[in-house]
Parts: structure tokens; sequence; C-alpha cells
């Protein structure tokens, strides 16, 4: 299917009808009931979910396959939100001119940063993706005002000429639109004691988010991804095999920047604001920890540590003192305030530090991330029903 | 006129003269090995082969070519592949990868994305693949990792790497360094095989004499940066001059 | 002449904080081969110890002030420190102002035993994992502490004086024949500079001068032959690791005055002095240094006004600008050395 071998289009299937039914599946809890705000299934959520997981997924094919750890791809994304917001100024309000541009300019502005960091490898390379992110950001706030609003970010306003689209009569500010299907419009369906979302934005997000799964398992399986493991694995080799390395490296870092473009677009997209702090070597840092925390190097990791990430970055941050304190309500008084005090630090405004805590011990004990932690359980609950199968399993390889 | 040829070459490094008035030339189709005591400069020579190090004076060509001051993957563009004296291969990927990578490598050494489209002639080139598998006998272990391999694993794999994308000139650093005596047995009994099959020509450097005198057609000893001798290897052994760089002068009498 | 002299002295301060943060950075880069993203946290650490002592050492309790009243008419309430209720106004005020330079004397402590526990803990671990393992874990850590401070002490800025004995400034113009207010320098400044080139010179008498520094300078050139002698290079190291987590503790201190810090200061730093170091030369400890001072000026030089209107921007980006372009063209830097860091 699609090109496909039947397990990655099998995975992708599943990941496909997981997304399209996130809105139900993300909110298992009855509206209304006290277990509510653990539900995700709310549009703004989801949306991030799809978007971060491509720019985690985009990551993931430079970090993954070639082992190059760039600290700069936050750029990507913020100039891939200030084109699509340039774009819904001058063009149009529809998404689609924004987002194709917010690709092209990703993917230029990367070519650019990747020939040059590109000479370098190994912590070189990581400073000098540094060192242009935050070029980019410090110029994203001072002297390209005119084109990045500076501190108060790129905004719409009711004077841009939008060329495309009629002239509005009316005071307020235009929203974006897919073919006049509005992003920011849910239809909302009540079903027993649920109620699910089911948004347009998000629809969007996920279908692209789709495409740039199917788009990086054709290069994960192709000789274009076997080169690129090439390239972690021993460049002497490579070379002394008459391969020049750079352009594989540099072509991997061009559509990882474009997917940070796609991303940064999407954002956009949602919600039609860019402001230079996405730029931000700490939100380089973020898909880092979103990748490896995942598992840097599968298909699935990225998507899954982006949405961990999120998902946990808005319950955690929504958890404050009293909240605690009901959770711990069948403590004694004395015992309830002093557990309130341990756990509190980690909850409401701790979650970074919840987040930073986490991400050292999954570098530490789980270098492969959650989909290996979860691989190394499953043959854990395996083991003992394939023992007897056991040499029949070990020859396999072998045929 | 070999098909390499080394004429005139001179390298110092501050005092030391590692080479000094170096000719060589390696006819085609032979197996040639360099040999000399330790220090007589065959790292030296080696890397300016490869284009490594670039000689002070002097030129290497190959086919007519200089290879002087070229890039290694420009210098295998040319047609000359290398096998290190610790095998160099990709851990990380399985046997059969390894062997890929090399098939889908063009000689004129342009970048392809080989990431959307079919590659041309993908059956014919995985084809290729297994049948060097097959011919260094490691078909059974395609799937595995190539880190996990054993050591004389590795350095048939790297071999079969190297030569599935035939090249004109192998060239070989110690083959056999640090391998039990089997193993080397192994080893020249594969070089051999190889030999037997296809037109190559191979330059071996080298420290084990059982190595060079079971493979070599042609020896060239070194000593301190300068070939001292070059002929057939019956002829090398006894000869005064060799005896005299490996055991001393003390021996000569 | 005088306006390029006052922008020389004003990146020398700055110059100072990149220096001995990066002496720190090389110096574990050498020894250890750890390329280490939470030293810019350690020096956040020390500039909360200096925060921390000002807050111990002005712990104070309340006491009803007859002599005073407020606008109702009514006794005021003031806070009065222990110290000054029990040594005297003049003795425990005095220690109070003097809280930052004292405070060095409590952060070397605390800055050897944590880089102690961080390289037992953790960092040892990671000498045989991939560089890009260790920049993930040390980045993770970095995190953990900044937010750990902020948890105890707020987002917000903390001002911690320095003492008032230091608190005008010096006219260093008339000392070299310029009209008076010509040059004008804060005497912290001066004070910091100067401590950052004892602290530099501590360092490297310290590794030039004793056994133990003679044996870390071999350790750095060839761990292994070193370890095959029979000495124990690791604890060496461990203790060398303490060493760069003070150093950068005690510039953390002594910046307070400068710059009020704040939970997120050490990120700041962070990223300019890795800047620095790979300018300076991965693993070379002057150059670390000279890059340092280097960097301090040239900023300070890029933010003049007269070179802002010909290159507007320039003073945000010339430090990134620099190292791009040393790496492209040095790639060891201005004074690195072969084979440090170099795959």
């Amino acid at each position: 299917m699609f090109g496909l071998e039947k397990k990655d289009a099998a995975l992708l299937l599943i990941v496909a009808v997981v997304t399209l039914c996130a809105p139900i599946l993300l909110n298992p809890f009855p509206a209304g009931s006290e277990m509510a705000q653990f539900n995700a299934g709310y549009p703004d959520l989801m949306q991030r979910f799809a978007i971060y997981g491509i720019f985690a997924i985009g990551f993931n094919i430079l970090f993954g396959l070639t082992g190059y750890l760039s600290f700069g791809h936050a750029a990507f994304l913020g100039v891939g939100s200030y084109s699509a917001v340039w774009m819904f100024k001058l063009l149009s309000m529809n998404i689609i001119p924004g987002i194709i541009l917010s690709v092209i300019v990703a993917g230029l502005f990367s070519l650019v940063i990747g020939f040059i960091s590109l000479r370098r490898s190994g912590i070189y390379f990581s400073i000098l993706t540094l060192a242009f992110a935050q070029m980019s950001y410090n110029l994203a706030y001072s002297v390209l005002t005119p084109i990045t609003n500076g501190e108060t970010g790129l905004q719409l306003s009711l004077n841009d000429p939008r060329v495309l689209d009629a002239a509005r009569t009316t005071g307020s500010l235009p929203v974006t639109t897919l073919f006049g299907a509005e992003m920011r419009s849910a239809t909302s369906v009540q079903f027993g004691v649920w109620e699910w979302q089911f948004s347009t934005g998000f629809y969007v997000s996920a279908v692209l988010m789709l495409l740039a799964l199917y788009l990086a398992i054709r290069i994960f399986r192709s000789p274009f991804g076997i080169m690129l493991r090439a390239v972690k694995s021993n460049q002497n080799r490579m070379s002394y095999t008459g391969l020049n390395v750079r352009p594989y490296t540099l072509a991997a870092f061009v559509i990882s920047g474009m997917y940070a473009g796609l991303a940064g677009g999407l954002l956009a997209a949602m919600d039609p604001l860019a402001g230079a702090e996405r730029m931000q070597w700490t939100a380089s840092g973020e898909v880092v920890i979103m990748t490896i925390l995942g598992g840097a190097g599968t298909l699935l990791g990225p998507i899954i540590g982006a949405g961990f990430i999120k998902y946990f970055e808005n319950i955690f941050s929504k958890i404050n003192d009293n909240v605690l304190h009901d959770w711990f309500a069948f403590l004694p008084d004395g015992l309830n305030d002093f557990v309130v005090t341990v756990i509190a630090p980690f909850f409401g405004d701790g979650w970074n530090l919840t987040m930073g805590l986490m991400f050292m011990a999954v570098v530490i004990f789980l270098p492969g991330g959650l989909v290996d932690g979860a691989r190394r359980i499953g043959r854990l609950f395996r083991r003992k029903p394939a023992g007897a199968k056991r040499p029949d399993a070990a020859t396999k390889p072998a045929e | 006129m070999g098909i390499l040829e080394v004429k005139g070459v001179n390298k110092r490094f501050g005092g030391l003269q590692a080479l000094g008035n170096v000719n060589l030339s390696v006819a085609e189709n032979t197996v040639h090995a360099i040999i000399g005591p330790n220090g007589a400069g065959k790292s030296t020579l080696l890397n300016v082969l490869v284009g490594k190090l670039i000689p002070d004076s002097g030129t290497v060509t190959f086919d007519g070519q200089s290879v002087l001051g070229r890039k290694p993957h420009e210098i295998n563009q040319m047609g000359i592949s290398r096998v290190f004296q610790t095998p160099e291969i990709f851990g990380d990927l399985t046997v059969m990868e390894n062997v890929l990578i090399p098939c889908f490598a063009k000689r004129d050494g342009s970048f392809r994305l080989h990431a959307f489209e079919q590659v041309a002639n993908e059956s014919l080139i995985i084809e290729t693949a297994e049948q060097m598998l097959i011919d260094v006998n490691m078909q059974d272990k395609r799937h595995m990792h190539a880190g996990n391999l054993s050591r004389g694993d590795k350095r048939r794999l790297e071999m079969a790497m190297c030569l599935v994308q035939q090249p004109r000139l192998l060239l070989l650093d110690e083959p056999t360094a640090g391998m039990a005596r089997a193993d080397t047995n192994n080893t020249i009994d594969l070089l051999k095989e190889i030999k037997a099959k296809r037109d190559i020509t191979m330059a071996i450097i080298e420290h084990d004499m059982h190595v060079v005198f079971s493979l070599a057609e042609r020896i060239t000893v070194l000593a301190q940066g300068t070939p001292l001798v070059e002929d057939i290897p019956s002829r090398i052994k006894g000869h005064p001059k060799v005896q005299e760089a490996y055991l001393g002068t003390t021996a000569h009498a | 002449m005088d306006a390029i002299i006052l922008q020389i002295l004003n990146g020398l301060d700055k110059g100072s904080a990149y220096a001995l943060i990066a002496l720190g950075l090389t110096l574990i880069f050498g020894t250890l081969g750890v390329v280490n993203f939470a030293h810019g946290a350690l020096f956040m650490i020390g500039a909360f110890c200096a925060v921390t002592l000002q807050k111990i050492l002005s712990a104070s309790y309340t006491v009803i002030d007859p002599s005073q009243t407020d606008f109702l008419g009514r006794p005021l309430e003031v806070s009065k420190p222990y110290l000054e209720a029990w040594l005297g106004p003049d003795l425990g005020g005095g220690i109070i102002e003097w809280s930052v330079p004292l405070a060095i004397l409590f952060a070397i402590p605390v800055m050897l035993i944590l880089g102690y526990v961080m390289e037992r803990g953790l960092i040892k671990h990671f000498y045989r994992r991939p560089h890009a393992d260790q920049i993930l874990v040390t980045f993770g850590l970095a995190i953990v502490l900044q937010e750990v401070i902020k948890h105890f002490f707020g987002a917000n800025p903390i001002p911690t004086p320095a003492p008032p004995a230091f608190a005008g400034s010096l006219d260093f113009g008339v000392w070299l024949g310029f009209d008076p207010n010509a040059i004008i320098y804060p005497y912290w400044r001066t004070v910091y500079f100067l401590f950052s080139l004892v602290i530099i010179g501590a360092v490297f008498s310290f590794l030039q001068f004793t056994t133990f520094g003679m044996v870390v300078r071999a350790g750095m050139a060839d761990r292994e032959t070193v370890g095959l002698l029979g000495i124990n290079i690791d604890r060496r190291f461990t203790i060398m690791f303490g060493i760069a987590a003070a150093v950068a503790g005690i510039a953390g201190v002594m910046y307070t005055p400068i710059n009020s810090p704040n939970y997120h200061m050490g990120m700041d730093f962070l990223v300019l002095s890795f800047v620095v170091v790979v300018v300076g030369g991965m693993g070379s400890l002057p150059g670390a240094v000279l890059a340092g001072f280097l960097l301090g000026i040239v900023e300070s030089f890029a933010s003049m006004n007269e070179v802002k209107n010909i290159l507007p921007g320039i003073d945000q980006i010339i430090i990134y600008l620099i190292a791009i372009a040393i790496l492209l063209t040095r790639p060891r830097g201005l004074m690195g050395r072969k084979g440090v860091m170099e795959e």
C-alpha cells in the first residue's frame, strides 16, 4: 500500500485511525466529572499534539538517522510562523499559501544554515546551529522589527491588504480558513455522558501529520535512509566507498528544516501570530527532548514524545496546591500538608522541573526512549510463552 | 607502465625523513606486497597513496591521473578501494545493508536522493549484493548487525564491500593484523579466491611474512623510507640486503 | 581615544565572567572529555549562594520602635536583623553589607561539594557515552537546577548590592590625563576584573606549579599513559571538576552586584561561554581566557552608537558571527590543540 511494506502500512494505518479518532479517544472521562480535567480531547491541545508531532518527526530525520544533534531547529519553526502570518496579512486568510510559503522559506533558510554548519560535525555542529538560532532570535527581537514586530510579535491587523480576500466591512479581525472552513470552528457532539469536539483545525493538522509520517516512513525505508544511517555509523568508510557525505547530511538537514517550517506555518494557521520566543534555544531544546523521550531513530517515537510532553505540560500546569490537597484529602491533616508540600514543586509552575528530571532519567536509563521501553516490557511479557518456541525463532534470521 | 606509479616521493616530518625518493610501480593484475621493518615508512606511503598526506615532492599517479590532494571519495571513484587495519564497516547496519551501500554508490559519485523514486535496476543491485555475500560465504549472516560479527567476519564483510564495487586497485593495510593463525589462513584463502575469480590489482602492506609469501607476486622491501629491493618472492627470500634490513648488520656475515 | 578606553573597560567585566566560566568548561572538556551544558547553571547557583547568604545574614525580627511613628502617630514596627542585635549596629550591619564578598567563603565549599556529587553521581557514567548523550543529560540537569532555584527564589531578579565601600565610580580618565568624568568606571566592576585575574592566575599556577596540576596536565595530554603509570587519574579529575564548579560559582557570586541574579542567568551565560570556548579552542585554557576577554570587549564596542548606526543590530549578533567565522576558518579555535573533540 502506497509503496510501503506491510508492516509499515499497518503502522501508518493504526496511527491514522488513532489520530482521526483522537477527539473521542482522548476524552475518556465524562464531561463535568471530577476526572474531566485529565481529558486531552479539546481542539487547542490536540492541534499542538499534531503540530509538534510534525516538528519532532522532522527533527528525527536529522538526529535519529544521521546522529547530527542540532540545537537550532526552533529557528526554522519561527521562520515558518513569520512567513505564514505575512501571507495572511498580504495575500489571503486561506492557509494554503501561508503553509506553502512557510515550508519554502524554512527550506531555503535551512539550506543556508546547513551548508555552513555541516562543515563541522559533533559538538561543533551543535554549537554552530545554536549560534545561528540565537542570532536569528536576537535579530528578530531587534533589527528585524519591521518584519517581525519585535517583542509584541507579528499580528494581523484590519489595515492589512489581503489582496485575494474580498474587502471586509465588519470591524473584527478575519480568521484563518481552508477554502471557507474556519480553522477554529468545531462541532460539539453529545454522546451519553461524553462530549466530543471535532474541529477543522485539528483535522487539518492531523492530516498533515499523517502525510509527514508517511514521507518519513518512505525516507526511513529508502536507500537514502540507509545512506543517512551509514553517515551516523561510519563516515570514514562512507567516503572510502566513494560517497561524498555532505550532500546527504545537507539533504537531511533541509528536509527536517522544512518539516519545522511546516509546523511553524501550522501554528500560525491555528492562531495567526508569531513571536521571537518561538526561536529561542530553549524551544530548540524542547524538540530534542521530545524526540529523545519518545525514541530517536524510531518512526513512532517522536510523535509519542511530542504528545507526551505537550499533554503533561498542559495537565501538570493546571494542577495547583488546592487540587493536590483534594487528592490527598483521605490523609490526616498534618500528613496531607506534608505530602502536598513535598510534591507541589513538581506540579503547576514546576512542570519544567518534572520534565527535566524525566528527561534525565530517560537519557540515563533508557537511551532508546519510551518506544524502546515499551519494546523491552513487551519482550519481558512475551519471554515465558515464547520460551518453548525459542530455537525456531533463533534460526529464523539465518534463512 | 604500472597502473599505480609512485615517482620520486619525499616526505619529511620535522627532522625525520619518513620517505626518501620512493619509486614504485604496481603492474596491473598483480599482487604487490610492500614490506619492511617497523618505522620503514609503510604507513606513510599508504597515506600518500590515498591522498591523506601530500608529499614534499614527487608524483603518485593511478592510471595516468594524479591522486595527490584528492578527497577519499574522489580517490575511490577513480577505482581504488581500501581495506583498513581494523575493519571499517557500518556497525549499526545489517550485513546486507553494508553491502548494498557500495552498490548504491555510483561510480561518478553524484548524490542521489533515492527516497521516493525507484532506484534504477534495483533488483539487479540486490542480486549483485547477494551474490557478493555468497562469494565471501556470509549469506547466512545477512540479517545480522555488522557490529556483532566476529573479527574475521568483519574483515570478510569489509572485503566484500570493497570488491562489490569492482575496484581496479585494492589497497590492503595489514589485513591480518591481530588475527589468530586460523583466521589469517582464512583471509589468505579468501584473497586467493578473489584473485582467481576476477582481474584485480592488489597492493598489500603487511608485517606477516607468511601472508606475504603466500600471496604476493612481487615484493618491495622498504627500509628507512627508501625502497631497498624489488623482486619476485623467491628472490626476496634470503636476499642479503633484506636480511640486513630486518636483522641488522651483524647477520650479514 | 577616551571612548575607546571606556569601551574596553566596559567589555572587561562581562569578559571576566565569560573567561571564568569558559575556563571551567574547557578544563572539564580537557580533563574529563565531557561537554557540560550544566556549567552555566553552576554559575547561577554561585550567584544564588550570595543571595542565600544575604538572606541568612539579614534574618530579622520585628521590634516596636517608639522613637518613630507611622502616619497615624502610632509607634512604628521595624524589622531588625539579629546580627545587628547581637553584634551591635556597626559590626552586624557591616557584615550584612559585606555579604557578597563573604559569600565567596560560603560558595566555595557548596560548589566543591556540588561539583563532587555531580561528577560522581552523574557525569562519571557518561565518560564512554557519545557527546550527544553528555550534552543531553547535562542539559536536563541544567533545567532541573534552574527550576529548583526558581522554586525557592521565584522568577524575579533579586538585587544583591555590593558593599557600600564600592558603591561609587572610579574616575579612571583623570589617572590617564583625560578630563574628569571622561572615563567613569564603577568600583565594583574594577574589583570584579581584578578578582577574575586573581582567580585565573590561581588556577594557572595551581596547574603549573603543583604536582597535582602536573598530573592533571599530563592527563589532559594523554590520559591512558598517565593511567598506566599507576596514577589514579580519575580521582584527580573528580577534584578538577569540583574546582571548575567552584570557579564558576565564585564568578557567579561576585557578578551579583553587576546584574541582579535570576534563575535563567545561567542559560544566558552558558550559550555565550560555549561560543567563547569554541573561539578559544576546545581544551585550551589560555585560549578560553583570551577569547573570553576578547569577545567581552568586542561586544562592548559593537554596542557603541557609532557602530550601531552603521551596522544596526550588530551588537546582538557579533559574538555569534565571530564564532561562526572562527569555526569555519580555524576549526581548532584560536589556540586549540590537535585531537581535542575532533571526530
